[in-house]
């Protein structure tokens, strides 16, 4: 299978070591090449050694929220009479964000072997992939893998004669941003509106058919493997302390190679942008990146002289997020990147709770009158407080999500607000048609 | 309402995936495959999928009309798709939309009148780094141009 970009001698390859060789998605490839020993030595563990191991890796959740996995898996009760589930989120949504795609088109048996290990950790017995539905040519291709793993036994009964039984399915999406957010993912998978559930209870708790489940992104399962053979240590040095290991970068915008790449955590941002990005289209001058997904606080091009990591990130005042990485030079309307953004929060709010659907719905009219030509003195004023207000008050992080990379456009790009406001010869006026 | 045998063994073998008494779970992947069969999701087919999930036509109604991919209108034989999101937009995705209008002489959601195209602008389709990008159908192009587009587009028959 091909690879969509070039991939730079300057990463480091630990998920996507099979990336681009052939057949990487069969069974015999897998094996080959050292695949499912993690999944044997974790039948020699007792299920403490794996969380443990997983622990020590310092691995955080890849989907967004960062969360850690083994203190995850802890959370799910072991004196429990109900059965256990994995589900896998595969509903790679987020702006910015294409790598959980290549995870599975060239190593999806990597993902699989770090169900298998997950499930073994919590003694879960069946398990979901699901996948958006404008993938359809992926959920093909891993209910083709998966078959394949049915016949060579990876999957079913008895695996690999280790006496360990487990399941695994495809479930395709239908066009929902929201249900990558695990409870409304949990709604969908039950046939329902993609809407988020209260919690707690967590889904460690009552998850998928409101049984204790495990749910995690494609990224994350697809690092386990690497973690139990070369060690959870081993895997945190690859990283900065806490922030262990190594992630997939979506690189896209105003640079010369735009690609997913994978790269050690805490790795300068402005050297990913130089040396593996091939640094900025046409020579141009940075502007503003968003550093992982839409929903992220943007950096300006002086904040952007950082390490690439949780912690490192957080105290810049944004997220690593889903690791799409989008670049703007210098001719780009911020302005215009606001309206957008909004545009696509406002389409994707599930309308569940009132904050975010009436507050989504607000930004994008102020924004779409501002860029129109129409927009009031008091909009710029406007659209932070609105913004700010829906912080923390909604059921999901959307409302944040829409909220925060708002919130740090209008503060550190105001002026380009103010300048479409001052062209407007009625901006002052009090009463200003909505749109 | 009868499907083809190979869509019932499709809804068969995905009944099995659930936990006992949980089949509504197989509710959105029969809709997203039946659609693909059907054209568009008729009352006759959230009918039929309702009677056989035992729950009501109006439960299916509800899931049918949150998602963006379910369509109770039959779409064009080819469905074009071109994101405008921000990864995107900052490599042309609008301007790309735009000449989609024009090139087919429709808007968004529009179905032209001999039934072969409809026209949609979408939100980020996961091809980020390779943008713009636009699905025709379920078929990913990547880094699209204009000439590009009008290629794919006089391409299809």
């Amino acid at each position: 299978m091909k690879l969509y970009n070039e991939p730079s001698p300057l990463e480091t390859r630990v998920i996507s070591k099979r990336f681009g060789t052939q057949n990487s998605w069969r069974v015999d490839t897998y094996l080959a090449t050292g695949g499912m020993q993690a999944f044997k030595k974790a039948c020699e563990m007792t299920q403490d050694q794996i969380i443990d191991e997983v622990k020590a890796s310092s691995l955080r959740g890849r989907g967004g929220a960062g969360f850690p996995t083994g203190m995850k898996w802890s959370f799910v009760p072991r004196q429990s009479e109900l059965p256990k589930y994995i589900v896998v989120n595969a509903d790679e949504s987020e702006p910015g964000t294409c790598k959980d795609r290549l995870l599975m088109e060239h190593d999806p048996i990597q993902m699989v072997e770090g169900i298998l290990i997950a499930a073994k950790a919590v003694g879960a017995s069946k398990g979901w992939v699901y996948i958006r539905g404008e993938y359809r040519y992926l959920i093909d291709h891993m209910d083709a893998v998966l078959k394949e793993c049915y016949e060579r036994n990876l999957l079913g009964k008895n695996i690999l004669g280790t006496g360990f039984d487990f399941d695994l399915y495809t479930q395709t999406g239908a066009g929902a941003y929201e249900c990558g957010e695990e409870s409304a993912l949990l709604e969908s998978l039950e046939g329902k509106r993609g809407v988020p559930r209260i919690r707690p209870p967590f889904p460690a708790v009552s998850g998928a058919f409101q049984c204790p489940t495990v749910l995690n992104n494609v990224e994350t399962f697809s690092t386990v493997p690497a973690i139990l053979n070369g060690g959870g240590k081993w895997y945190a040095d690859l990283g900065t302390p806490r922030n262990g290991g190594t992630r997939l970068v979506c690189l896209a915008g105003h640079v010369n190679k735009p690609g997913v790449y994978e790269v050690p955590l805490g790795m300068n941002m402005m050297y990913f942008l130089n040396e593996i990005g091939g640094g900025m289209l046409g020579g141009r001058k940075l502007k503003a990146i968003i550093p992982g997904g839409s929903s992220c606080p943007i950096l300006s091009a002086e904040e952007c002289d950082v390490a690439m990591d949780y912690d490192t990130m957080a105290k810049a005042g944004t997220m690593l997020g889903s690791g799409g990485m989008m670049v703007m030079d210098e001719t780009t309307d911020m302005v215009k990147v606001a309206l957008r953004i909004m545009r696509f929060y406002n389409h994707e709010s599930c309308g569940w709770c009132i904050p975010c659907r009436e507050g989504t719905t607000w930004l994008r009219k102020m924004l779409a009158r501002i860029v129109d030509g129409n927009g009031a003195a008091r909009d710029v004023d406007l659209i932070g407080d609105l913004a700010q207000s829906m912080l923390g008050r909604t059921f999901c992080p959307l409302g944040d999500a829409a909220a925060l990379p708002t919130i740090s456009l209008i503060k550190k790009w105001r002026p380009e607000f103010e300048a479409y406001v001052a062209k407007n010869p009625f901006a002052s006026t009090e009463l200003v048609q909505v749109a | 309402m009868t499907f083809s045998p190979q869509l019932e063994a499709r809804f068969a073998e995905l009944l099995t995936h659930y936990p006992e008494g949980r089949q509504r779970g197989a509710l959105i992947p029969m809709l997203m495959y039946a659609q693909d069969e059907v054209g568009a999701v008729t009352q006759e087919l959230m009918e039929e999928l309702a009677k056989r999930l035992g729950i009501t036509t109006l439960q299916v109604d509800e899931v049918t009309g949150y998602y963006s991919m379910l369509h109770k209108k039959p779409q064009g034989k080819y469905h074009v798709q071109v994101c405008t999101n921000v990864a995107c937009m900052l490599r042309g995705g609008a301007e790309l939309y735009d000449h989609a209008c024009k090139k087919l002489n429709l808007g968004h959601k529009q179905t032209a009148a001999d039934g072969k195209f409809s026209l949609e602008e979408v939100e980020c389709i996961g091809a980020c780094s390779w943008a713009p990008a636009i699905q025709v159908n379920y078929d990913f192009h990547h880094e699209v141009t204009t000439g590009k587009l009008d290629e794919i587009l006089e391409g299809l028959k």
